[in-house]
C-alpha cells in the first residue's frame, strides 16, 4: 500500500512551514489533549524519568486524553440531564484510524440499558420453524462464528441539519450516532439451519429484552441471510451492556435500530408485523405528507472530521480528514472541495476499505486565508454518490427526520473559525 | 466395484453435511408450546396475537390519569414525552404533528406497544382488560373510538386509523413486491 504517490505526498507535507502544520495539527486531533502545562520548546528540559505508575488489571486513558460521548435528547435537545437522554454521540473529532473504541461508541437505547445476567438469558426461536428452540449465551458461544468490522448508524444520524444549521455543532453533533466497531458471533444462516425455516417464511421478527422490547420485522432477503449474525462480541471482548450484552443482532448495512440488543426473540413469518418501530418512529415524512417505510438500508455517506465544527486553523498546510461509509457496500471514492463545491479533487482512503464498514480519507490542503466553504462526497462501490443538499432536499423535504445523507459543508471564515453551514 | 461404491459413500457424506451442516449437531434445546406461548406477545394488523379481554373508554380514562399522565399529560397533549392526539391534517405542513391520530396506521400496534413497553417504569403491567381500555380512551381522544365505546379483541383489528394510506413502501423492501418477483 505505501505507494510513490505516498512517500511524495509525505515529502510534500515536511516541505511545508512548520508552523504552519503544528498550527493545523494543534486544533485538531490533539485538541483532544488538554495542555495543561505549555509545551515544552526545546530539547534541554528533559522530562523527569523514573519508575511509572503500577501495571494494573486493565489500562486507562491517559489523564491528559478527554475524550468523551455526548448524551443527547433529539434535534436541538443538547447538553441534557443523562436521565433524559436518548442517545449519545461519538466524539469523530477526536477520533483516528477506521474504529471507534468500544466505550465511544454510538449509543440509542428506548428504554435505557438493561442489567442482564448472561445465566438467565435465552434466545427463543419460533414461528415458521420445523424446530423451535431456545439457546443460551454458552450455546451461542459454543457455534461456528464469524467475525466482521461493520458501521452501525442510527437512522437519525445528521437530523441535527435537516431544517437549519446551527454553526456552534460540532461533528460530534452532527454525526456522532454513527460508528464501526469489530463484531463477532453466530451468522443467522446457521440459526436457521439449526430450526429448520419454512420455505414460505420471508420475513423475522427480532426482539429485544429491554424495558422497551424492541421488535422490528426484517426481510429475509439473501443478502441479509447471508450477512447477518447475532453477536457476544465487541471489539475481542464481550459486548458492553449499552450495545446489547449479551447478545445483539448485527445487520451490517442496515439501520441501527434493526440490530436489535438485548436479542431475546426471532420469530419466523410470512410479512413483516407492523410494530410501533416501522410504522409511527422510523418512517421518514415527505413533503407530501406521505411517509416513506421500509426505507431499511443506510446510505452512502461521509464526513469531515478535521477540521470540522467550532476548531480553528491557521493558514498554510492543513490536512483535511475524515470517514466515509456506505450500507450498499465498500466505498469507491470520496471527493474534497476546499471551495465550496465548485472544484473536486480525490482524496486518498486509508486502508482497509471493507464492505459496510467507515474507511477514514485524507487529503492536503494548504489554505490560503480566505473565507471558503469545505465540503466531502462520497461513492461507494455500486456507484451511489452522496447528494448535495440541494438536491437532496429536493427528494425528502425537510420533515423525515430519518436517513439524512446530504453532504456536510463546514464554512472557514477570515481568522480559521470553523462553523456548522447548510451548503 | 468396491472403489466405485466407497466414492458413492463419500459423495453422499459430503451432500449431507453440506445440505444440513447445521443438523450434523445439536445445540440448544427444543422449545415448549407452553414456554413459547410466555414471550410470543406481538400482535399483527389482522389481531392475531389479540387476547380475550375489552376496555371501555371510560374506564381508560382512569387507566391514563394513573399511568400515563405524568408523561404524555392531560389528554394525551402538552407532556415531557410523545403527545398522543390531534395533529390530523399537519402532516404536509412545515411543523407536522405526528400522534397516533394523525400518524400511525394500525390501531392493534397500539394495543401492542402499551402492552410491550408501557408504562415507561413497569412495561407490561396493566392487564390486558386495562391495556385494552386504555388503547380505547387514546382512540377516543382523536375521535376514531367514541366517548362511549369500547374495543375488544374483534373491534380493534377492523378500526381503520385515519392514515393507513399515509406510508408508501421503500422500493427496495416494498413487502407487497419483495418475495413476489421469481
Amino acid at each position: 500500500m505505501t505507494s510513490k504517490t505516498q512517500i511524495e505526498s509525505l515529502q510534500r507535507r515536511a516541505s511545508v512551514s512548520r508552523r504552519g502544520f503544528l498550527g493545523g495539527l494543534s486544533a485538531g486531533v490533539l485538541g483532544a489533549v488538554a495542555t495543561e502545562a505549555a509545551a515544552a520548546q526545546t530539547l534541554a528540559e528533559i522530562p523527569d524519568r523514573g519508575p511509572g505508575a503500577d501495571l494494573g488489571a486493565h489500562s486507562e486513558r491517559s489523564r491528559f486524553v478527554k475524550i468523551d460521548r455526548i448524551p443527547e435528547a433529539g434535534p436541538g435537545k443538547r447538553n441534557v440531564d443523562p436521565s433524559d437522554a436518548i442517545n449519545s454521540k461519538t466524539p469523530h473529532q477526536k477520533l483516528v484510524g477506521n474504529i471507534t473504541p468500544t466505550d465511544l461508541h454510538y449509543e440509542r437505547s428506548h428504554s435505557g440499558v438493561p442489567d442482564i445476567d448472561p445465566a438467565q438469558h435465552h434466545l427463543l426461536i419460533h414461528g415458521l420453524v420445523q424446530k423451535p428452540l431456545v439457546f443460551s449465551v454458552d450455546d451461542l458461544k459454543r457455534m461456528p462464528s464469524v467475525t466482521r468490522v461493520v458501521f452501525i448508524e442510527c437512522t437519525g444520524n445528521g437530523w441535527e441539519n435537516w431544517k437549519k444549521a446551527d454553526p456552534d455543532l460540532t461533528v460530534q453533533n452532527t454525526h456522532g450516532l454513527v460508528s464501526t466497531n469489530e463484531w463477532t458471533g453466530v451468522p443467522l444462516k446457521f440459526l436457521i439451519g439449526l430450526a429448520g425455516k419454512e420455505k414460505n417464511s420471508n420475513w423475522m421478527l427480532a426482539e429485544g429484552g429491554d424495558g422497551a422490547g424492541v421488535d422490528r420485522s426484517i426481510p429475509l432477503t439473501d443478502e441479509i441471510v447471508n450477512e447477518a449474525f447475532v453477536a457476544y462480541g465487541q471489539n475481542g471482548e464481550p459486548l458492553r451492556p449499552a450495545h446489547g450484552f449479551p447478545m445483539r443482532l448485527v445487520m451490517p448495512g442496515f439501520e441501527g435500530n434493526l440490530n436489535i440488543k438485548w436479542l431475546r426473540r426471532l420469530k419466523f413469518g410470512t410479512e413483516p408485523l407492523m410494530t410501533r418501530w416501522e410504522t409511527a418512529r422510523y418512517t421518514q415524512l415527505l413533503a407530501n405528507g406521505k411517509a416513506r417505510q421500509f426505507q431499511l438500508r443506510m446510505e452512502t455517506n461521509s464526513v469531515i472530521t478535521q477540521p470540522s465544527g467550532t476548531m480553528q486553523i491557521q493558514p498554510g498546510y492543513n490536512i483535511i480528514s475524515g470517514l466515509a461509509w456506505s450500507g450498499h457496500g465498500k466505498i469507491a471514492r470520496v471527493e474534497i472541495s476546499t471551495d465550496g463545491a465548485k472544484i473536486w479533487k480525490q482524496a486518498q482512503l486509508n486502508q482497509p476499505v471493507l464492505s459496510k464498514a467507515q474507511v477514514r480519507f485524507q487529503m492536503d490542503w494548504v489554505w490560503d486565508g480566505k473565507p471558503t466553504r469545505i465540503v466531502s462526497r462520497a461513492t461507494d462501490e455500486q456507484g451511489n454518490v452522496q447528494p448535495d443538499r440541494q438536491s437532496f432536499i429536493a427528494a425528502m423535504g425537510t420533515n423525515a427526520l430519518f436517513h439524512y445523507n446530504a453532504q456536510q459543508t463546514w464554512s472557514i471564515d477570515e481568522a480559521g473559525r470553523v462553523r456548522n453551514v447548510l451548503a | 466395484m468396491s472403489s466405485h461404491n466407497n466414492r458413492l459413500v463419500a459423495a453422499a457424506l459430503a451432500l449431507g453435511l453440506l445440505a444440513a451442516p447445521a443438523s450434523a449437531f445439536d445445540f440448544g434445546r427444543p422449545a415448549t408450546p407452553e414456554e413459547i406461548k410466555l414471550w410470543d406477545i406481538d400482535v399483527t394488523p389482522d389481531g392475531k396475537g389479540l387476547p380475550v379481554g375489552s376496555g371501555t373508554v371510560a374506564q381508560g380514562k382512569q387507566v391514563f390519569a394513573d399511568n400515563c399522565t405524568a408523561c404524555h399529560g392531560d389528554n394525551g397533549q402538552g407532556g415531557i414525552k410523545d403527545r398522543l392526539a390531534g395533529g390530523q391534517g399537519t402532516l404536509a405542513s412545515s411543523a407536522p404533528v405526528k400522534t397516533v391520530g394523525s400518524f400511525w396506521p394500525y390501531a392493534t400496534t397500539l394495543y401492542d406497544y402499551i402492552h410491550r413497553a408501557m408504562p415507561y417504569p413497569t412495561p407490561g403491567s396493566l392487564s390486558t382488560d386495562d391495556t385494552y381500555a386504555v388503547t380505547a380512551y387514546i382512540l377516543s381522544l382523536n375521535g376514531i373510538v367514541p366517548p362511549d365505546g369500547k374495543v375488544d379483541k374483534d373491534s380493534l383489528p377492523k378500526i381503520k386509523m385515519p392514515n393507513r394510506d399515509g406510508f408508501i413502501p421503500d422500493p427496495e423492501f416494498d413487502p407487497a413486491k419483495l418475495f413476489r418477483k421469481k
